[in-house]
């Protein structure tokens, strides 16, 4: 019986079968109690509640929705807000995020210590608050539409909401993009190919040379095809704006928030990715006399992209998961239409079995692709 | 075995010569490329002078509400809320002790400063400094008025949240990152599955499960109010991202410590608390720093499920309509707290890297 004690084997077996024991007790006791407690505020379960009509309004949602519509429909139009917010603000956020990550490595003093302070200053400052504080500007210091603040040609800020112009597609217009993007590749390979091995002032003489052209053809085609591609400009009619693109004040504050945030964190893993090669591939491929701009993309970059991709999908997946504090400002995402419905229906647990099973199968695919990702570049050492 | 070598001159570390420093004129005018980055700057400068204009220039700093028509930022509104945005709700008459709280939680994390007095006195000494704070907070013994946590406000709420969440997370982070990485198949499953579950959601939707789920969950008679069902909600989930901090730091252990440690007959938990733990957590500071940043950060979230943390409390200050709309200063007000702590504690962990790199490379 003794030995038994100090065997290793069977003390982790007793210690296993007391663990899972423990947990079967708990969840049979949670189990019990959320029974009760159901019972007790007559709260009816089960997920026939999805296809009964929402009957609550959406402010506004990328894919159509009306209040006779299911709540089951709610939620898919709350996930699309979330994957819709999420592409845009990830989009943005790497454009910025790679301008930041380069300008804190520049040389140039001015531009890396303003770099710097960016991303200090935005790292350490919680995202809600950045949102709220944008918010409070688009909603209070924007003035009314009639003094509306006018940052670009076509662009109005205002009280209620940021105004753009908006892209009208006409007949032809599908063909026409078709084409000009086709020509718009010829025309770049054009101007590298002819100045190959030229230097840099040569290289973008000739290039913009090129793109000139493209602009002049584009222009000509366009007038042949009657403009089938226009913009229609937002126009002051009255109280408000007329026509044109708009974003609501929280998607306008969302999205800003969102970017310039992420941005922060992006610009520091481009950063990291960076000065984490070697010293020694600048140095031999200085040596063996390429060119700065080749040593950036031939060298460096492919190797600092196997660093750099990991942190960045993480950050990709946070982002997603951020977009839910858009609850803060009512910009009707994936939580506040769950938010919303518990408060229509009762129906916490079936609802928030939603919400996890969603955001779990986001996390989960986006890993099972880094996973894929990492086999394939990981470094063969042989 | 002791390798005995002697260090000549010849071997010292050569540094490498200095890179020559470019006079500055060159380096903003040099090349195309740096004169067009410099217009660049000056551009962006010139962009934000309205916003200075904005926040210095015509800013108004005293003076009532009478006194902030016009443009401008409108700063004499904060004094004026500042004990709003600071305590919230909290009692005028009690509020000597919320500032004690506060005062005592920034002389508990500046005596904590110095990795030498990290030991097990220390954490004992902060259990019975946290108890004081609770007792200080709610009152109803000692003679001291009875507050309910719905009257807790402001910076003490915000603070008490954080070390609360961030003292309670570390045993259970250490558990969780023992279990993923321990041997017993039925452990490391559950550890598995809390960790990536917790991971997977986001802190508002775990929020939200605290606040609404929790309450089906337990018997009836059990009434955890809002403020505890929140820090449950901190707690699980700053448990989940330690784990991981942690797991890294087991897995960068060699495992030599723990085979010698076994061969020595040492019992599992004192390796792990003498051997194994001191040397992953030292191993992990800087990521276990950024984790409490975040967690900082983090603690702002609660203002979602109706906790009157110092961000609440500001934006229910702003709301005020004798105020011409002032929001935008109310958040920025809050936004420079939170950064002086949380830049603060990046300095610090930078300090405190140094000091490691000193010991390991010295």
């Amino acid at each position: 019986m003794l030995s038994l004690w100090y065997s290793q084997r069977a003390r982790s077996w007793a210690m296993q079968i007391a663990l899972l024991g423990g947990l079967v007790l708990f969840v049979w006791w949670l189990a019990g109690n959320t029974h009760e407690n159901l019972t007790e505020r007559g709260i009816r379960t089960g997920f026939d509640y999805l296809w009964r009509p929402a009957r609550f309004p959406i402010s506004e949602s990328i894919v159509r929705y009306d209040a006779s519509d299911s709540f089951f429909w709610a939620y898919v139009v709350g996930l699309a807000n979330t994957l819709w917010l999420s592409f845009l603000s990830i989009l943005f956020a790497t454009l910025l995020g790679l301008v930041v990550g380069l300008s804190r490595r520049s040389a140039h003093p001015l531009l890396s210590r303003f770099a710097g302070t960016y991303v200090t200053v935005l790292r350490n400052v919680p995202l809600i608050v950045q949102l709220l504080f944008w918010y409070a500007i688009a909603t209070s210091l924007f003035p009314v539409p009639r003094e509306a603040l006018n940052p670009l040609p076509g662009v109005f800020l205002s009280i209620r909401g940021v105004y753009a112009p908006a892209l009208t597609l006409g007949p032809g217009a599908s063909m026409l993009l078709i084409v000009a993007a086709f020509l718009f590749v010829v025309a770049l390979a054009a101007g590298f190919k002819l100045s190959a091995g030229k230097r840099l002032p040569a290289k973008a003489a000739s290039v913009g040379l090129f793109v000139c052209l493209w602009v002049a053809v584009v222009v000509w085609l366009s007038g042949r095809l009657g403009h089938p591609i226009g913009l229609e400009a937002p126009a002051l009619k009255g109280l408000n704006f007329r026509g044109g693109m708009v974003l609501s004040p929280e998607f306008a504050a969302i999205i800003t928030g969102l970017t310039i945030y992420t941005s922060a964190f992006i610009g520091e893993i481009i950063r990291g990715g960076i000065d984490a090669v070697e010293k020694g591939q600048w140095e031999g491929a200085r040596a063996l006399g390429l060119s700065e701009h080749h040593i950036m993309f031939r060298i460096i970059l492919p190797q600092a992209l196997r660093i750099i991709v990991p942190p960045m999908t993480s950050q990709y997946l946070s982002t997603v998961k951020n977009t839910t504090l858009a609850v803060a400002v009512g910009y009707p995402e994936l939580g506040l239409v769950v938010n919303t419905v518990i408060n229509q229906t009762g129906q916490a647990i079936e609802s928030i079995l939603i919400m996890l099973a969603v955001f779990l199968s986001i996390s989960l695919s986006v890993s099972a692709f880094m996973n894929w990702y990492n086999a394939r570049v990981a470094l063969v050492v042989r | 075995m002791t390798d005995i070598t002697f260090k000549t001159a010849a071997d010292a570390p050569r540094k490498p010569p200095r890179a020559k420093r470019k006079p500055l004129l060159k380096l903003l005018f040099g090349d195309l490329l740096s004169a067009f980055l410099t217009v660049l700057a000056v551009l962006i400068i010139l962009g934000l002078i309205p916003a200075f204009n904005w926040a210095v220039l015509d800013a108004h700093w005293v003076g009532g509400p009478a006194a902030c028509q016009g443009g401008g930022a409108c700063w004499s509104f904060i004094g004026a809320k500042a004990r709003l945005i600071l305590f919230g709700l909290y009692p005028p008459q009690a509020q000597w002790r919320a500032t004690i709280v506060i005062v005592l939680i920034v002389a508990m994390v500046l005596v904590s400063l110095s990795p030498k007095l990290w030991n097990a006195r220390l954490s004992l000494v902060w259990a019975a400094a946290i108890a004081a704070m609770l007792v200080l907070m709610g009152g109803g013994v000692l003679g001291l008025d009875d507050v309910p946590t719905s009257k807790w406000g402001g910076l003490p709420v915000t603070l008490l949240l954080a070390v609360l969440s961030l003292g309670l997370a570390f045993p259970l982070a250490v558990l969780l990152a023992l279990g993923r990485r321990g041997k017993l198949p039925v452990a490391r499953a559950i550890s598995i599955f809390v960790i990536e579950l917790v991971r997977g959601l986001p802190l508002v939707g775990l929020l939200f499960v605290a606040a609404i789920l929790l309450p089906l969950l337990l018997p009836p008679e059990w009434t955890v109010d809002k403020l505890g069902r929140t820090l449950a909600a901190l707690t699980i989930f700053a448990a989940a991202y330690l784990a991981e901090v942690i797991r890294g730091g087991l897995q960068g252990l060699d495992d030599g410590q723990i085979e010698a440690a076994e061969a020595l007959g040492i019992p599992y938990w004192k390796m792990i608390w003498h051997i194994v733990l001191p040397q992953a957590i030292q191993n992990v500071i800087p990521p276990l720093t950024n984790t409490a940043i975040v967690m900082i950060k983090n603690t702002s979230l609660v203002l979602i499920v109706g906790v009157f943390d110092m961000l609440s409390a500001a934006r229910s200050a702003s709301t005020d309509p004798a105020w011409p709309a002032p929001s935008t200063e109310a958040y920025l007000f809050v936004a420079a707290i939170y950064f002086i702590i949380c830049f603060s504690i990046s300095i610090y962990s930078r300090h405190l890297e140094r000091g490691v790199a000193a010991r390991t490379h010295g």
